[in-house]
């Protein structure tokens, strides 16, 4: 008799999700070709990712920003804009290239969304940055220092109501209303309704179904794209992300100058907020990897890097929580491939403390070689192009560099080859050559 | 009691340094005494930055309180006093990028250690590079950039002051998180700093003090 999902340990949980990302259901595979290289492309994931055995070879994959828009001529806004333009360039790009797996479409959010809410925590491509540049971040305290006593008592309201108020010029009549339960009786029932009879509150409302709208034309596209790739032989990467507390924080609500200063002045408080955040964290991955019957969830890591935390800092404030969300997500099933952006050289050692064959980690400006060593037999390994060498090195130049890579960190297996910083514009024959190069020297004999 | 407010500013103990500060106020203490103790302070920041032992939180906490202090005491200072200034150098983010954060740390160490930045803000097109350059006279040029669409704006920026005929009256410094030997080399600077005491070395070493 099969066994139900709460029953089941984190292992057989693991399986399950990978058995469903290697053998998809109702996938029409464009032929029996297609099939075998999508299966092949899991497999090899699988093998890398779980360090229980070799994979055939070194996996490789890409992970590009707004690079299949500039590979097919277009501009970020326009692929921001008109969403009829994402697949054809995304597919193109994955069609040429040929990496192993693919990372999805969502370039982000379409601009009608953002423009009709008025979102002001990032300016993109033809506001406030050139229709030819990508978005760009505007850290703010959108949650002030003295808000952190509100925000651990009840983090959805925040998130609901006071956030939204704050970045979405749209939504600045939320931040007004009263919680309905003030709900009372007859007499009572009315009342928290009265501000949703005003003109500001109905304006804001408006927005959030027009904004919808545009949302669900979005998922459309994304959705789509998502059915068709693994029918032309491609396995997704990432079926969803979620974040470490800290960096939620960090990035969206007290900024990094904030953050930082609330270290210092009020250590206790950013831990509780922190904690609070956690259950919601591992929540978002975990739901996500159950929706896509894939394990593969992303974590982008921002604030705890090299230089921007020292070390009692990064073992005090950011890992502690980081580790609890990434073992609520070990224990549901989940992988996290957990992306360090930036430096992590002096964070190794503190990595190291996790269950083996259940993670995976995306190095930047980490020296690769030294954390294969630091995780082997821990975590599989992923990593990683400079980007000097991508825009200004030769085809030569990258085949070099894959070769050392295979050399070094492939022995072994729980080795994956791939770009370590987001890419719009580099040297496509770069690209492939490095690609190309690791399906006949990552061999694995 | 001068040393109490080095030592606990460097120490980055905040309400201390604020009550030391307030009690010389009070007392009738020189402003400007005050605030020289504060950059004395800073000096001990950035030596620690740069030996490991000190971090980005802690450039950026020890700047709040120095704002703090300065706050508190500008408003007591009778004349503008003439600070002796290293050198100019004109500052900003390239065209096409508007990250602050780095840029801000590093122009405020390089202030803190007697320069006198010109902070172009971000997104700066080059001829405005060009401008301020011809405006201050100033020998020293930082070029901020995060994003990889930097590398070009930051050699387009050169380019124009070269075109300005300018280029060998400025020693151009570049950084930012992805910049290395070989971006270096590509946009044509003279040098890169990889975090804000590098570049404030730098620019100590072109004016000829350290």
């Amino acid at each position: 008799m099969e066994k139900k999902w709460e029953e089941m340990s984190s292992d057989e949980k693991q399986e399950v999700l990978f058995q469903s990302w290697v053998s998809p259901e109702g996938v029409e595979f464009a032929s029996p070709e297609t099939e075998k290289l999508y299966k092949e492309r899991a497999t090899r994931f699988k093998d890398a990712l779980q360090l229980k055995k070799l994979p055939d070879r070194v996996p490789v994959f890409l992970i590009p920003s707004f690079a299949p828009a500039f590979y097919s001529g277009l501009t970020p806004r326009e692929v921001m804009y008109d969403l009829d333009k994402i697949k054809p360039a995304w597919k193109k790009f994955y069609l040429d290239f040929q990496p192993d797996a693919h990372g999805g479409c969502a370039v982000p959010a379409p601009i009608k969304f953002l423009e009709i809410l008025d979102f002001k925590l990032y300016k993109w491509p033809g506001n406030g940055v050139s229709p030819e540049t990508t978005y760009q971040c505007i850290e703010g305290e959108y949650m002030k220092a003295d808000e952190y006593d509100a925000f651990i008592h009840d983090p959805l309201y925040f998130f609901y109501y006071t956030w939204p108020s704050r970045v979405f010029g749209a939504l600045e009549p939320l931040e007004t209303l009263p919680p309905l339960a003030g709900l009372t009786e007859m007499y009572g029932v009315a009342g928290p309704f009265i501000p949703y009879g005003t003109p500001p509150v109905q304006a804001a409302y408006k927005a959030i179904l027009e904004a919808g709208n545009e949302a669900l034309k979005w998922a459309v596209v994304v959705g789509s794209f998502d059915k068709e790739m693994p029918a032309l032989g491609f396995p997704a990467y990432q079926v969803g992300a979620t974040k470490a507390p800290f960096d939620v924080i960090g990035d969206t609500l007290r900024g990094t100058k904030g953050i930082m200063l609330d270290m210092y002045r009020q250590p206790d408080k950013l831990i509780q907020a922190m904690e609070a955040l956690t259950p919601i964290y591992i929540q978002l991955g975990v739901g996500a990897a159950k929706q896509a019957g894939c394990p593969l969830i992303f974590m982008p890591l921002h604030k705890g890097a090299d230089g921007f935390l020292s070390d009692e800092q990064f073992k005090k404030f950011y890992w502690p929580t980081l580790r609890k969300v990434i073992m609520g997500l070990v224990d549901e099933g989940v992988v996290p491939f957990i992306w360090a952006e930036g430096g992590y050289n002096s964070r190794l050692e503190v990595i190291r403390d996790l269950p083996k064959g259940k993670t995976a980690w995306l190095f930047d400006l980490t020296d690769i070689v030294k954390a294969k060593k630091a995780l082997s037999g821990i975590a599989c390994v992923a990593g990683n192009m400079p980007m000097d060498l991508l825009t200004v090195g030769t085809p030569q130049d990258a085949r070099n560099h894959a070769k050392k890579l295979i050399d070094t960190c492939g022995k072994g297996g729980g080795y994956i080859l791939a770009n370590g910083a987001f890419f719009d514009e580099v040297k496509w024959e770069n690209l492939k050559a490095i690609v190309d190069f690791v399906k006949e020297y990552g061999i694995y004999k | 009691m001068a040393k109490d407010l080095v030592i606990t500013l460097a120490d980055l103990k905040e309400k201390e340094a604020l009550g030391i500060a307030q009690d010389r106020l009070n007392k009738g203490d020189d402003p400007i005494k005050i605030l020289d103790d504060a950059r004395q302070a800073m000096e001990i920041v950035g030596k620690r930055f740069t030996s490991g032992d000190y971090f980005i939180p802690d450039l950026i906490y020890s700047g709040e309180i120095l704002k703090e202090i300065t706050d508190m005491v500008k408003p007591k200072i009778a004349k503008a006093g003439e600070v002796k200034r290293l050198g100019k150098v004109v500052f900003g983010t390239v065209a096409g990028d508007i990250h602050d954060i780095g840029k801000d740390i590093v122009i405020f160490m390089l202030d803190v250690n007697g320069f006198e930045v010109y902070d172009l803000g971000v997104d700066v097109p080059a001829q405005k590079f060009v401008e301020k350059i011809k405006e201050t006279e100033a020998p020293i040029v930082g070029l901020s950039g995060f994003l990889s669409l930097a590398f070009d704006s930051m050699k387009q920026t050169i380019e124009a002051i070269k075109a300005a005929g300018m280029r060998d009256k400025v020693k151009v410094m570049i950084g930012g998180g992805q910049i290395t030997e070989e971006i270096k080399k590509y946009t044509g600077a003279d040098a890169y700093g990889k975090d804000a005491m590098a570049g404030v070395s730098l620019a100590k070493k072109w004016v000829g003090a350290g």
